[in-house]
């Protein structure tokens, strides 16, 4: 496999009685796209602003392409950073703001041209290096910050929810730019958003995080499809969660009901939570289904409805392209693949 | 028509009080503008037109020493303030916002406090501290209540600044040192001005910390006129002239800093449109 670009080894870290991170290891591979998701507060931007050197931890040690940097400023580290709200010099105009890392190195003065050029190419702002900082929109100024980082040629790129002040179609486009990106350029994203859909979209690997721990490393499918806890499950996706029975190997009590399913491995009746997608829920006639409720709302989503089946006053929430109108008695059926059985978590 | 003469009655009453705030606010600096041109050395009454204030306070007189202790203070104890002040600021932003608004606190204490107050103060420091009156100790009274005014004209620009400013810097190549230089300084630079200028203008305009600091023998030019006016013979009409030009000079600070401000202000509408 690729070589670990990052590694960080035990690190504590408090801001007075607040731990932040508690034991937290992590390694990130060269050219890994990897985003930390988390609700706010989950240490997630501390864990960024270790790697960039922008804070000590109390203990443990960060490792990069090999050497321990614990004790490097941030100037001494190949990585640069995108800021949150991009941090562009406002004295300096877009050219100068791009230039600024290369002129620090003495970089001669026709390749400096040549390369801001470049970035300002592949960011898609050309010929507009002109201009004050402060006439940009938040998504030119947005390009600009990723620009400034990247001429630079960093050989890892920190990125603080750097989509966060845009609008959502906006986004969208940035997404897609930020993945095509760091394909073409080979370089390590590390990429800090409490936005589960960004995540998924452009993420390699995600690391789900809570409260200074990491609760769950994968891919976005794994992620997506095999949430470890009721923490995971409820962050990525809307999901409809129940507390269940595991009777024995393939066999899950929830709901009153036992449903054949496709975990094993658990002791005898120990209790689970049970996940379920609202897109792998079923309508069937209400004779044919195990689960028999009627709809209590229904939503237009565009390409599929959100529909709210009440089924022994507990709701369901089901997401799916027929059309059942509002107190219509229904069957639900799900496939043994699409129940999800996880290890009952916080109790 | 009643209606028309009252809108009339009250338009009349508020032309009124304007001219007359004006007289009162203007008519002060036009009698020392008559009094400066006076032939006459002493007395008001007009005895024809003279420039001759104008070119003794150049050529020298009484006045000459006054005003060059006066300019000396106020220019080293502005460039000191003024350096002092941004490293203050600089320093008092970057902390954490509890012992922040302390420190501001602590800082807006002296520019409250009466200036009689830190006059004998500083005197009492000063005198048990064994310092010989002069120089020395008027530029250090000034450098004293100049400062906070320098920090406090400074920390709203370094407010208004993106938080990773200073981060970006580092992160783009940048040395601590660099980052300040290179990308804070640049950015706060309107603030230190104003600072400056506000320093100078309170050093320029001080008579009472400067009379309780300087001791018997140095003089700036407010004390040297209060000196004078017990002694109405050693007296001369220059100090009218000065007073004009310091009054002139600031008449043009204030009209070019608007007209660089419209400009400015042009320019930006024009980019934008």
């Amino acid at each position: 496999m690729s070589k670990k670009m990052i590694v960080l080894n035990h690190i504590y870290k408090s801001y007075g009685d607040l731990k932040v991170l508690d034991d937290f290891n992590l390694y990130i591979n060269e050219n890994e796209f990897i985003t930390l998701l988390g609700p706010s507060g989950c240490g997630k931007t501390t864990c960024l602003r270790l790697i960039g050197g922008f804070e000590a931890p109390d203990s443990g040690t960060i490792e990069f392409d090999g050497k321990i940097i614990n004790g490097l400023e941030p100037n001494q580290r190949e990585i640069n950073t995108c800021f949150q709200k991009y941090a562009l010099f406002p004295h300096l105009d877009v050219f100068g703001n791009i230039a600024f890392g290369l002129r620090l190195k003495k970089i001669p003065k026709e390749e400096i041209t040549q390369r801001v050029e470049e970035v300002l190419r592949l960011v898609k702002m050309e010929g507009l290096g002109s201009r004050t900082v402060s006439t940009l929109s938040g998504g030119q100024q947005q390009r600009v910050a990723i620009a400034r980082a990247i001429v630079n040629r960093p050989k890892v790129l920190l990125l603080d929810e750097p989509l966060g002040a845009l609008d959502l179609k906006l986004r969208q486009e940035m997404q897609y730019e930020l993945k095509e990106m760091q394909k073409e350029l080979g370089i390590t994203f590390v990429y800090v958003t409490h936005d589960q859909e960004e995540a998924l979209t452009m993420s390699d690997t995600i690391v789900i995080m809570n409260e200074g721990k990491i609760l769950q490393i994968g891919t976005p499918e794994d992620i997506y499809n095999e949430p470890k806890n009721r923490f995971v499950a409820n962050f990525i996706g809307e999901s409809n969660l129940f507390e269940g029975i595991m009777h024995e190997d393939y066999l899950v009590e929830f709901c009153g009901r036992s449903f054949e399913c496709v975990d094993k491995g658990f002791r005898k009746d120990e209790p689970v939570d049970v996940v379920i997608r609202p897109e792998d829920f079923d309508f069937v006639p209400p004779s044919k289904g195990k689960i028999v409720g009627i709809v209590d709302s229904l939503l237009f989503k565009g390409v599929h409805y959100e529909i709210n089946v009440i089924v022994d006053g507990r709701e369901y929430t089901i997401h799916t392209t027929k059309f059942r109108d509002i107190g219509v008695k229904v069957g639900l059926s799900v496939d043994p693949d699409n129940i999800h059985v996880m290890k009952r978590s916080g109790a | 028509m009643r209606k028309v003469l009252r809108d009339r009655l009250y338009k009349g009453i508020g032309l009124t009080f304007l001219a007359a705030t004006l007289l009162i606010l203007y008519a002060p600096i036009l009698v020392i503008l008559v009094l400066s041109v006076n032939d006459s050395r002493r007395g008001y009454a007009w005895e024809g037109f003279t420039l001759k204030w104008y070119s003794a306070l150049f050529t020298g007189s009484a006045l000459t020493e006054p005003i060059l202790n006066t300019l000396a203070v106020a220019f080293t104890a502005t460039a000191v303030a003024t350096v002092l002040g941004t490293i203050f600021a600089i320093g008092i932003n970057a902390l954490e916002k509890k012992r922040r608004v302390k420190m501001v606190l602590l800082n807006n204490i002296p520019v409250v406090n009466p200036d009689i107050v830190t006059a004998i103060s500083l005197m009492i420091v000063f005198s048990l501290l064994s310092l010989t009156f002069g120089f020395g100790t008027v530029l250090l009274a000034h450098i004293f209540f100049s400062m906070p005014y320098v920090i406090l004209s400074i920390l709203p620009a370094l407010r208004k600044l993106d938080a990773n400013l200073y981060e970006a810097g580092l992160d783009l190549g940048c040395s601590r040192g660099q980052a300040v230089t290179k990308v804070i300084l640049p950015n706060i630079a309107t603030g230190i001005f104003s600072g400056a200028m506000m320093a100078f203008t309170m050093s320029i305009d001080d008579f009472v910390i400067t009379y309780f600091t300087s001791g018997a023998n140095y003089m700036n030019v407010s004390t040297w006129l209060y000196s004078k006016l017990r002694l109405p013979q050693a007296f001369t009409p220059a100090a009218y002239a000065y007073n004009i030009i310091i009054f002139a000079v600031t008449i043009a600070v204030i009209v070019s800093s608007n007209l660089v401000n419209v400009r400015k202000e042009r320019l930006k509408n024009e980019k934008i449109g």
